[in-house]
């Protein structure tokens, strides 16, 4: 997908200027936060297991070349085929393949941010071959040929009557009559479109939410059962999952997901956890007839020997996004590429270089609620300031913004200087302020105040205020 | 299929080593690896896991009931089939159910139920309730673990609008990680079923303005049934 987090300035101004989308977006932390604290709440050994989790992909991480090959050699022991792909077009060109070698006219495909990631369905499309998404905010999303907005909630964006207007303009047989008004006439609309196309597809790719060393296991945890569907009804089923998904033992994967479903949507679990181990076997009556597994690296080897190699914890839960008050604000298009949130401002410059996405590290108050919440801990503030570094050595930053901020850094390496001449000036602004306190016009402010008053100076510095609150608690 | 296949095999796992700084040959730690691929040990498990079996069936039921399951209990799996009957006849849906070749399922005397319309096998999509067997009812979170095969249809899990599943109370456990011992020990070490479903309930969907609705692509109902005998 072609990226625009170069532009995320321009982007997020927009978004905060539309309307529909400020309304959709309001749904996020009605639902997601509270959900989350509430399930929190009810598990006392919350905390602990995501310690655990933690130290567990750390563990992973620092032998994924061996569990790698454990996870493939058990995968091709039970009939089914591990490809390697280096890069985003290697891992297109063998998906391609296998649909092409099965005969594929249509492709279902659960819900899988790997794809998206590869661009798959533009290039499947290319090809002649029909890539449908079965999860339905994806399949919303692709009716409207957008990307996702979110990674577990991808038409987080949209409101149900955007969605009635679109099944109304697509669904071709839908008679006029037919009430679309309430979520429930719209999920039942989308339902039966979508189960003809699961009887008559070739092919079923799902993602992974982890793939298991011990037993050559992938697993897909869902809400919907499409991705299910997808992959039991197709005669073939193709796995496209990024290499840091594997974990050594079942036991492992329990660790993971008694965290993921908890913090994802603040359920106790998915309605559905699958774990699948190849293709058929003998007096099976259904199941897929072959098994493949595309593991992606994309950049993530590199990451493993650097500072950045702590975002291969993730887990996609999307739980930074729903707290993050930039996100919040602006939605997920703003961040102009497949990941968005704080997640998305870490790894999106590690997977596409920081000159084209250094805006997003930018993109944060750095209030530390994705640290806070994140299952598997990840550092992201620490994260994103290290991308700023490493911004600030391949784009410096114009040299005005430079010169002011060289110039507070001398002042303030002079404190008396510092506060000598804050002190003159203080008194002053706040005299200016007149009663209200504060200023609803600044020069050079207007980005702070056409949203919001800028609060005026109590007329005394800090250090001021300090010192005389010393000299009464002396006193008393 | 991909140009060079090996190549990249070879190239990405020689990336990771580089990026670690280990090579291949790295005995301690492959011996390492393999002792935790086959000891089975068991990371922090909560506490509401543990309790008697009245605690742990009391919990299953419970939890399913909280994520829109509906639960009956029955004395004996004789019961079975009139309970099916009328729920499916107070839910004005017909009564025709489809279930696969399972031992437990197919040993019920389902004559008790003279309307009942039984058929075998899996499902093509046109049947409006299955019926299945869990192997395991999880407590923890009110999961059921059933297993492919041709005694259980995956088809039946996901195709039908009504799912019924029998579970027998003595296969109700605390944790997850009995799973998978009983999995081990029907299917041996470092393998498994080609599909193991966890089911926690009817198939729902919040993707729309996070309002939650029942019954997205799978089954609307689920209908959980323990036998107590």
């Amino acid at each position: 997908m072609q990226s625009t987090a170069h532009a995320f300035k321009g982007n997020a101004a927009r978004a905060l200027e539309d309307r529909q989308l400020q309304e959709a977006l309001a749904n996020v932390p009605k639902g997601f936060v509270g959900k989350r604290a509430e399930a929190r709440a009810r598990l006392p050994e919350f905390d602990a297991l995501r310690d655990q989790a933690r130290d567990l992909k750390n563990h992973v991480l620092a032998n994924l070349d061996l569990y790698l090959e454990e996870y493939e050699r058990k995968v091709f022991e039970v009939g089914g085929k591990v490809h390697w792909a280096a890069s985003a077009g290697d891992a297109r060109e063998i998906v391609l393949s296998i649909c092409r070698e099965a005969g594929a006219k249509t492709v279902v495909k659960g819900k899988s941010m790997i794809t998206e990631e590869i661009g798959l369905n533009d290039h499947l499309e290319g090809a002649g071959i029909e890539p449908i998404e079965t999860d339905l905010g994806e399949y919303l999303i692709q009716i409207r040929g957008e990307a996702p907005s979110h990674i577990i909630a991808p038409a987080v964006h949209l409101t149900k009557e955007q969605v009635e207007a679109d099944f109304r303009r697509l669904h071709r047989d839908l008679p006029e009559d037919r009430r679309l008004e309430e979520v429930d006439e719209l999920v039942a609309e989308a339902r039966s479109v979508l189960r003809d196309k699961f009887l008559a597809a070739d092919v079923g790719i799902t993602g992974a939410n982890m793939l298991i060393a011990e037993t050559g296991s992938s697993v897909i945890v869902t809400n919907e059962g499409n991705g299910d569907l997808s992959q039991t009804l197709a005669k073939v089923h193709i796995v496209v999952a990024s290499l840091e998904k594997v974990v050594p033992t079942l036991e492992d994967a329990c660790t993971i997901l008694r965290i993921l479903a908890r913090s994802a949507t603040g359920q106790e679990c998915s309605t559905y956890t699958t774990f699948s181990t190849g293709p058929r076997r003998a007096g099976d009556p259904d199941g897929p007839e072959a098994y493949h597994v595309v593991l992606l690296d994309n950049g993530r080897s590199e990451l493993l020997g650097t500072d950045f190699r702590e975002v291969l914890r993730c887990i996609r839960c999307g739980a930074c996004m729903n707290h993050c008050p930039v996100y919040q604000a602006v939605g997920g298009h703003a961040y102009g590429w497949v990941y968005p949130g704080p997640i998305g401002s870490v790894l999106t410059p590690s997977l596409i270089g920081v000159e084209e996405a250094g805006p997003l590290p930018n993109a944060s108050t750095f209030c530390g609620r994705c640290e806070a919440v994140c299952p598997m801990r990840i550092p992201l503030p620490g994260l994103m300031r290290k991308w700023r570094e490493l911004e600030f050595e391949k784009v410096p930053p114009p040299f005005a913004q430079r010169f002011a901020l060289k110039s507070w850094a001398w002042f303030a390496r002079h404190p008396r200087l510092y506060q000598f001449a804050s002190g003159l000036v203080i008194p002053v602004v706040a005299r200016m302020a007149g009663k209200k306190g504060a200023f609803n016009k600044l020069p050079f402010g207007n980005g702070w105040t056409r949203h919001r008053d800028f609060p005026a100076p109590q007329g005394r510095t800090f250090h001021q205020q300090w010192r005389n609150q010393k000299r009464r608690r002396a006193r008393s | 299929m991909s140009p060079h296949p090996r190549d990249g095999r070879d190239a990405i796992l020689g990336r990771v080593r580089r990026a670690l700084g280990v090579g291949a040959e790295d005995a301690e730690r492959r011996v390492a690896i393999q002792k935790r691929l086959y000891d089975h040990v068991r990371n922090l498990v909560p506490a509401r896991t543990k309790g008697s079996a009245d605690d742990l069936i009391k919990q299953f039921k419970e939890m399913l009931e909280s994520q829109s399951a509906k639960v009956s209990e029955v004395g004996t799996a004789d019961e079975i089939p009139e309970l099916i009957a009328k729920e499916l006849r107070d839910n004005n849906l017909p009564s025709r159910l489809r279930m696969g070749d399972d031992g437990f399922l197919v040993e019920i005397d389902w004559d008790r139920a003279p309307t009942l319309e039984i058929e075998r096998g899996r499902s093509d999509g046109h049947d409006p309730v299955g019926l299945s067997h869990a192997l395991v009812g999880v407590s923890e979170t009110g999961t059921l673990i059933l297993i492919s095969g041709a005694d259980n249809p995956t088809t039946l899990n996901f195709l039908p609008e009504t799912h019924i599943v029998v579970v027998r109370a003595e296969d109700i456990v605390g944790p997850y990680e009995d799973v998978w011992e009983r999995l081990r020990e029907t299917y041996g070490e470092r393998a498994m079923p080609r599909a193991v479903n966890m089911i926690a309930g009817p198939s729902r969907t919040g993707d729309i303005e996070q309002t939650i609705v029942m019954g997205a692509h799978g089954p609307r109902r689920v209908h959980v049934i323990v036998v107590e005998e």
